[in-house]
């Protein structure tokens, strides 16, 4: 088990915290010529700020709010997107009342004595070694680096202004602190590089930034006293101290945090935020089955890839997943327990019957309804999403002019399928290109309505999910899935996508190259999760700064 | 919160410094009394224009909204006849379009962007500085809110409006939010006889003055595109500063402002959740303006792809306009007519809370700009021409009003690019490519 920095402290393993604080050179950042640092930034995900402030101030400290927006998607990715992003007035402003808000509950008389080694002989007026010691100490967690002289000095200064204008010490290290959260160095993760000597022309991240990396890849929150002190001894620039530290984080199950931010990032949860299913036309999607669904999700992947250590590749076939009462409801299968009124949801283990429609990742109410209507399902939606979200594919947007009118007009008798509507619009020449790459995965899925429940018929016709999968012939969406997990593009995807998640950018050729060599190794080694995240940690390129924009693949 | 329980010395903070940066306060509008007929301050200076932009998705049914008669004296036709009420301070721009210049059409995209920053992009990421934010920098900063932007779908990404190339502003979705944050603390009325600057206040400003003074040692080290996200987020601590010395500052006296209540708030896409949201923002947003809190809003009915529901209705309004089929005998296709309609209804609802609001012998939507625009001619087809565009209030004079203007083809950002001359702001063009333009609609400047 992981514990918190504030946990530690709390129950006596204030070692790795104080060590690493103690020891650390201040200056630090002097050791590199000012001239040959240069920063990027990306920002920090609202998950990613919550996960940080619980690991540095403990779990007790309530996040009343989500200051960021939602971000953009590019190249398949918010995380990409995220070095796009700066900070609107709005979001600042936000930032400022939440760090308002933190900072009084762990300055507050019961918490400070835990958080605080040091004590001020008059708590009405200002200790400065001891404002200094809080500031260093806490910047050292919020920064992901300790700070400098004058850094410390500046908060200090807050520290010493706030206490003489409204008298009392703790009041003064709380200014000091909100100033550290609302600075771009908490964030934003800040990553400083310099020339890289092994290879002239290209930049590589420091220690610190390397710290940060990993953590927020591998955990999505920040670096642990454990891997501060690796960057702070320098063992995170050579190989046997960055192995370590990766073997150890991979190994955590504080990995689990990281998978649910990736997956969630790759499958576009995102849209869960928009998601509005009308349940006047599917009463059963209720607000309490779709937050189920996502959690069902995650707990499948999580539960596959890590516990199990299985394939990626079987998620999309398995018959294994987790289920609720009102999950269970939802997919009309039984399952032995009962949620009291008002009681925790229970979850339970599950695994459909042999031969059951409902199979893997594709199956499941998350994917479903999040790429339907509100009042319909969409094979066109759906498809676009597996070739998007899944095979790393890119669907051009549709052209001008076309009139879709015949793929809604439910009244027309001889089309009441969809699937008849829509072979009539893929009858257009400008639309049959993009469509044929959409709809057949889609209507594999048709059996399955907006909210995810099965059916057979619609508007009275039954629903037909045979077609074809690079050439070959598949009856309905369980043959599907079995020909999509034997697709390299499936592998390809997670491999590309996992690489480029971690970076926040698209990968240079040099890096596409190895990508596609480590992704023939797994996919005849077995596609796991730890060993991807292994391989990718241990590559010195994932470290890399590319100097000017990243080439296209 | 930092406590309240403490002593403060105002002169100390108001001279001290935090580590030797001086802590500079914002001014209020004036430091004066109205003119007795509240259309001015008392030392002749007028109330300040204002400037609203409202964007409804998937434009109107084409041929239906278009006056017959150029210029004035024209008669509403039918599909738009939700405006009457303010008839007399409306202008329409018909015949309008968006240049692609070869670049994809990012469909429910570019026309609107195009419209708002003058610039069509090759990728839908790509959005650069929008021309609110050009208002906003010849407005200055003397409100406590630079822009406040609200979309009433319950997507923060809704909105149409950036400050620099760096992704557009997020939207408030709740207008429980939006009054927490006008109306919560920190709001000092501006009415109220008795003011005392709070403590807090300074101490917060301070931070962030202190915080600001880090800009020089980052925007050192970064490459040119993370020095212009750097720089963002640094306007955004300063904007945020500014607001907090707004609030150290005892405001000029606005006898039309009050404190509006709120009802319940559901977010969601059906047209009476929506209808509901944006019927609660055009009170806050209205009475935001009165009370001088902002002077520049933007407000978003949906997002591009609009999410509008008919109840019982199983399509949106956007799948609606690909799919639902034109009735022969109408010519136009039925429903997607009458959420056109509703959108129009909900434009009314907006400016007759500003209409409502009297100063002096005008209103508060006299004084103002509100520019309505969307994303497509006919959406069916993803048409960007003839696009429908408004602009009502004439800004306290700036602006001739009740005029049909029947371009021809014209770029439509030659609207955007009026109501910034008209506002004042100094510039011989605004676009780029074809959407470049060089001379406003005339016949409307004042």
């Amino acid at each position: 088990m992981n514990f918190s920095f504030a946990q530690k402290i709390k129950l006596g393993l204030k070692a790795s915290l104080v060590l690493v604080v103690g020891s650390l050179p201040f200056n630090l950042a002097a050791q590199t010529s000012v001239n040959e640092h240069q920063i990027t930034f990306v920002r920090l995900t609202a998950q990613q700020y919550r996960n940080s402030i619980r690991d540095i101030f403990g779990e007790s400290i309530e996040i009343n709010g989500n200051a960021a927006s939602i971000g953009v998607r590019e190249a398949g990715l918010m995380a990409v997107g995220g070095r796009r992003l700066s900070l609107s007035a709005s979001e600042v402003e936000s930032y400022e009342v939440l760090a308002l808000d933190i900072a009084s509950q762990v300055l507050s008389p019961n918490r400070r004595n835990t958080l605080i080694a040091c004590r001020p002989q008059d708590e009405n007026a200002i200790n400065n070694a001891c404002a200094g010691e809080f500031i260093s100490t806490v910047g050292l967690h919020l920064f992901r680096r300790p700070l400098s002289e004058d850094e410390i000095e500046n908060y200090s200064a807050m520290a010493r202004a706030a206490t003489d204008s409204l008298g009392g010490f703790y009041v003064g290290l709380q200014a000091a602190l909100v100033g550290m959260m609302v600075s771009p160095d908490f964030l934003f993760r800040i990553e400083r590089s310099t020339p890289n000597p092994e290879t002239p022309g290209t930049r590589r991240l420091d220690a610190w930034s390397r710290a940060s990396r990993l953590s927020y890849f591998l955990w999505d929150t920040t670096p642990n006293p454990s891997l501060l002190a690796a960057a702070q001894s320098g063992d995170l620039m050579f190989e046997d101290g960055l192995n370590q530290q990766v073997e150890h984080m991979v190994a955590s199950p504080r990995i689990e945090d990281g998978l649910r931010a990736f997956f969630s990032d790759m499958l576009a949860f995102d849209r869960f935020d928009t998601l509005d299913i009308d349940t006047t036309l599917y009463p059963k999607f209720t607000k309490n089955v779709e937050d189920e669904a996502r959690e069902q999700t995650l707990r499948t992947i999580s539960d596959h890839l890590i516990n199990q250590e299985a394939d990626y590749r079987d998620l999309f076939d398995s018959r294994k997943t987790f289920l609720t009462p009102a999950l269970a409801a939802l997919y009309g299968v039984p399952i032995p327990i009962r949620q009291e009124m008002g009681g925790r949801v229970p979850w339970v283990p599950y695994e459909y019957p042999e031969n059951h429609i409902r199979v893997g990742l594709l199956g499941q109410a998350t994917f479903l309804s999040l790429f339907s209507h509100p009042g319909a399902s969409s094979p066109t939606l759906r498809g676009k999403a597996v070739r998007e979200h899944l095979l790393c594919q890119t669907i051009p947007p549709p052209p001008g002019d076309v009139d879709f009118s015949l793929v809604r007009d439910t009244d027309n008798l001889e089309f009441r399928t969809v699937r008849d509507r829509l072979t009539e619009h893929r009858d257009n020449p400008t639309c049959a290109g993009c469509h044929m790459l959409m709809d057949p995965i889609g209507l594999a899925l048709e059996v399955f309505d907006a909210s995810g429940v099965y059916r057979t018929v619609e508007n009275g016709a039954p629903i037909d999910t045979s077609g074809e999968w690079l050439g070959q012939e598949y009856d309905d969406v369980r043959e599907l899935a079995r020909m999509l997990k034997e697709d390299p593009t499936l592998t390809s995807c997670l491999v590309q996508r996992a690489y480029n998640y971690g970076t926040a950018r698209e990968p240079t050729r040099a890096e596409v190259q190895w990508l596609n060599t480590t992704h023939s190794q797994l996919r005849s080694e077995g596609m796991r999760w730890q060993e991807l995240m292994q391989r990718i940690s241990r590559n010195p390129d994932f470290y890399t700064v590319p100097e000017a924009a990243p080439e296209e693949n | 919160m930092i406590s309240k329980n403490r002593k403060f010395n105002r002169r100390s903070l108001l001279r001290g410094a935090i580590h030797g940066s001086a802590v500079v306060m914002g001014l209020p509008i004036l430091e004066s009394f109205l003119n007795n007929n509240g259309t001015a301050f008392a030392d002749g200076a007028e109330l300040p224009p204002c400037f609203g932009s409202w964007f409804f998705g998937l434009g109107l049914t084409p041929g239906r909204w278009e006056p017959e008669v150029i210029g004035p004296n024209y008669v509403l036709p039918e599909h738009i006849a939700a405006l009457q009420p303010i008839r007399g301070k409306l202008n329409i721009f018909s015949g309008l379009q968006i240049f692609l210049d070869g670049k994809v059409n990012q469909n429910h995209i570019s026309g609107a962007q195009g419209q708002m920053t003058g610039i069509v992009t090759k990728s839908a990421a790509d959005y650069d500085e929008s021309f609110d934010a050009i208002i906003d920098k010849q407005f200055g900063a003397n409100v406590r809110f630079r822009t406040l932007e609200v979309a009433c779908d319950g997507n923060s990404s809704s909105g149409w409006t950036a400050r620099s190339k760096n992704g557009k502003t997020p939207c408030q979705i709740s207008p429980l939010e939006l009054y927490r944050r006008i109306y919560g603390g920190g709001f000092i009325d501006p009415n109220q006889a008795e003011f005392t600057a709070d403590p807090e206040v300074m101490v917060r400003h301070s931070v962030l003055s202190a915080v600001t003074d880090q800009r020089h040692k980052l925007m050192d080290t970064v490459s040119s595109d993370d020095r212009s996200r750097l720089d963002e987020y640094f306007t955004s601590l300063r904007d945020v500063e500014q607001k907090l010395a707004f609030e150290l500052e005892r405001p000029a006296p606005l006898p039309a402002c009050s404190i509006p209540s709120i009802s319940d708030e559901e977010i969601g896409t059906m047209v009476a959740q929506v209808q509901n949201t944006h019927k609660q923002f055009a009170t806050l947003l209205s009475h935001a303006l009165a009370c001088g809190q902002t002077r520049i809003f933007h407000v978003t009915l949906g997002n591009a792809f609009s999410t509008l529901r008919l109840p019982g209705e199983p399509s949106a309004y956007h799948a609606l306009t690909h799919e639902e089929p034109i009735n022969p005998a109408l010519g136009y296709q039925p429903k997607c007519k009458i959420l056109g309609e509703q959108c129009m209804g909900f434009f009314v609802e907006l400016l007759e809370a500003m209409d409502s609001i009297q100063e002096g012998e005008g209103t508060l939507l006299d004084r103002s700009i509100v520019y309505a625009f969307t994303d497509h001619g006919e959406a069916r087809l993803h048409s960007m021409k003839n696009l429908p565009v408004f602009t009502v209030g004439s800004a306290g004079g700036r602006l001739k009003t009740g005029l049909h203007v029947a371009a021809e083809g014209d770029a439509a950002t030659r609207v955007g690019f009026t109501i910034q001359k008209a506002l004042g702001v100094v510039s011989n063009r605004w676009g780029s490519d074809s959407n470049e333009v060089t001379t406003p609609f005339s016949e409307v400047l004042a």
